[in-house]
């Protein structure tokens, strides 16, 4: 288990400066050039000059790559190009509102998820298991700025149950985890229903009915415990798939989290922030996809870490 | 003392013969029928746009909007109402039918072909190459795709080609996954040796028998990834930063009018839900297809 863990760590640091390494070079290599957007279009020459030479831009790559590395060991990601203030500081303001909108929706895709794949495991073959089936299809295939746009539209404006955008209360934070969660939902109803339909055709669980359990209890205490935690298990990997929704998700309702930090330093070419936001992004995907490998053994015992 | 057992020859599995009905039993699931039809209506409709309609997708029409200058709503004169430029909105969404089918299959069609011969050769050289490019493809995974295409497309100036290049050069990876495994397993097997024992070359090798046996998991993989595309067309499109106005596309005619979205939410849902469709449509059908084709699967459903 040691063993495995240090190895997997050593891989994850790899995978880390491999991202840093091809997010630097694309973004070094790219068109847009950041001190013409920091200068202003009526900048002299000189003026841009001295800029590029201040934030060592006229430096050859991989003498950029290398102090950028040295000073990221260091915990320092650089400074705003256009905000003047640390990436660290900057990303550590905004990260409570994204892990906030993140466990929202881990909340919602395992409360419509679960549900309906028990539900369609348990009616397996009706008209019921169909359309929760095709809803799981519909929530796969929305795009989440369609589904926030439309939550937004019913319940925003013309329900008014929920405010239309911002951040603060438990009510700004329903709809934005609801839309982020949607997508999830989608995935882990199909995960829940095969998981369940495999459990229920163990042969425990011909013993408890024979013993004359009532449907319920065998649902509930004997399938239910068995079926949930390999699907549970997954939630490591959802984190990827977070990171990208985020950015759209927090852009339609407005919440100041890495999302739109993260959009906003594009649109600006602010090349640290960006720089920042995909290490933190990359580092959450890589801790995620580890943490679920991890738990998976403990969950079945036929799996074994290698 | 141990008895010599006679090596147990495994044919070559048979390729071809199970496809043969897999248009019959994909006609036959209620759930791919429905995606089937709604691909053909969007195809159809794709194709024979300027006959489908009397307007022009850039025509800012005079009596298109009101008096005030606000787009009208669905009528019997403009079906799905006009956007705030006085266009007809059925026809833009028509017209970006084209824009995302295109997409659709230039980028998925470039994912697909990168992802195979990434999956392909480091599935059957291995080595050195092969352990460099999955070791690549992990450290692709750990990119947040959707973040990677938006800094790719904010940057790149983007155009209907450069969106489709953004889509591919991001969507290869689980491809190369799948292929790669694949190919792997394919290429211990016995017929693949039994093949080099008789002298035949690499190319041969890797033409005549271990791509035909990855054609389902292509076919599958390749359906479904339409879904992904056209969702991520939209997505960088209704951004800013995909297909650019005035060429239509759903994401861009959301882009354009969602500061109209609460008068006029019609401009925002019709082509949402023509995103929806599609995406859906394609997901149904290759799902189907994964049921039918992959035979791990088959039985589960």
């Amino acid at each position: 288990m040691i063993a495995y863990l240090a190895r997997r760590l050593v891989q994850s640091v790899l995978i880390l400066l491999g991202v840093s390494i091809i997010t630097f070079a694309l973004l070094y290599l790219l068109p847009a050039d950041p001190v013409r957007q920091i200068a202003g279009r009526s900048a002299t020459p000189q003026t841009v000059e001295n800029i590029r030479v201040q934030l060592g831009l006229d430096q050859p790559f991989l003498v950029q790559y290398w102090r950028y590395l040295t000073n990221l060991v260091t915990g320092d990601l650089g400074r705003s190009y256009i905000q003047r203030s640390e990436v660290s500081t900057l990303i550590a303001a905004r990260l409570p509102a994204s892990l906030l909108l993140m466990v929202g929706a881990i909340f919602f895709e395992l409360l419509i998820g679960l549900t309906m794949g028990i539900v369609a495991a348990v009616k397996r073959g009706s008209a019921v298991d169909q359309t929760l089936m095709l809803g799981s299809f519909v929530g796969v295939s929305a795009p989440q700025f369609v589904i926030g746009l439309l939550l937004l539209y019913i319940f925003g404006v013309q329900l008014g149950w929920f405010p239309i955008g911002g951040y603060g209360t438990w009510r700004h934070l329903v709809l934005p985890s609801l839309t982020l969660g949607i997508l999830g939902a989608g995935w882990y109803s199909r995960m829940m229903r095969s998981s369940m339909i495999d459990v229920l055709r163990q042969d425990y669980i011909r013993t408890a009915r024979a013993k004359g359990l009532t449907r319920a209890a065998i649902l509930l205490r004997h399938a239910l415990p068995n079926a949930i935690l390999p699907v549970i298990a997954m939630i490591g990997i959802d984190i990827g798939i977070f990171m990208g929704g985020i950015v759209v998700v927090e852009s339609v309702f407005g919440w100041p989290g890495i999302g739109q930090l993260a959009w906003q330093a594009i649109q600006r070419v602010d090349i640290p922030i960006i720089m920042g936001v995909t290490l933190v992004s990359a580092c959450a995907i890589v801790l995620g996809n580890l943490l679920a490998d991890i738990v998976a053994p403990f969950i079945d015992p036929r799996i074994k870490l290698r | 003392m141990t008895v010599p057992v006679a090596p147990e020859i495994t044919s070559a599995p048979q390729v071809g013969r199970p496809r043969r009905g897999v248009w019959h039993r994909l006609i036959r699931r209620k759930l791919a029928l429905i995606g089937l039809a709604i691909i053909l209506i969007t195809v159809l409709g794709a194709i024979f746009a300027p006959w489908l309609t009397p307007y022009d997708p850039n025509e800012q029409m005079f009596d298109g909007l009101t008096l005030e200058g606000a787009p009208l709503p669905p009528s019997a004169q403009f079906w799905l109402g006009t956007d705030l430029l006085g266009r007809d909105l059925a026809t833009r969404i028509l017209y970006g039918a084209r824009t995302s089918l295109i997409i659709g299959i230039v980028a998925n069609g470039a994912a697909l072909i990168i992802g195979a011969l990434v999956g392909i050769t480091a599935g059957y050289f291995r080595g050195w190459i092969g352990s460099a490019l999955m070791r690549f493809t992990d450290l692709m995974m750990a990119f947040p795709a959707l973040l990677l295409a938006i800094c790719l497309a904010a940057i790149l100036q983007p155009s209907l080609w450069i969106v489709a290049l953004v889509i591919a050069l991001v969507n290869w990876v689980q491809t190369a996954r799948i292929i790669f495994t694949e190919t792997s397993s394919l290429a211990e097997r016995e017929f693949i040796d039994a093949e080099r024992t008789i002298g035949a070359g690499t190319p041969r090798i890797l033409f005549r028998h271990i791509l035909p046996h990855l054609v389902p998991s292509l076919i599958v993989w390749g359906t479904l990834g339409i879904s992904t595309t056209v969702l991520l067309e939209a997505t960088l499109s209704y951004l800013g930063i995909g297909v650019q106005p005035p060429t239509a596309s759903w994401g861009n005619i959301i882009f354009e009018n969602q500061t109209y979205f609460q008068a006029a939410p019609w401009l925002v849902f019709f082509p949402g839900a023509a995103i929806l469709a599609l995406a859906l449509a394609f997901n149904l059908v290759g799902d189907a297809l994964r049921d039918i084709l992959d035979p791990t699967q088959r039985g589960k459903a």
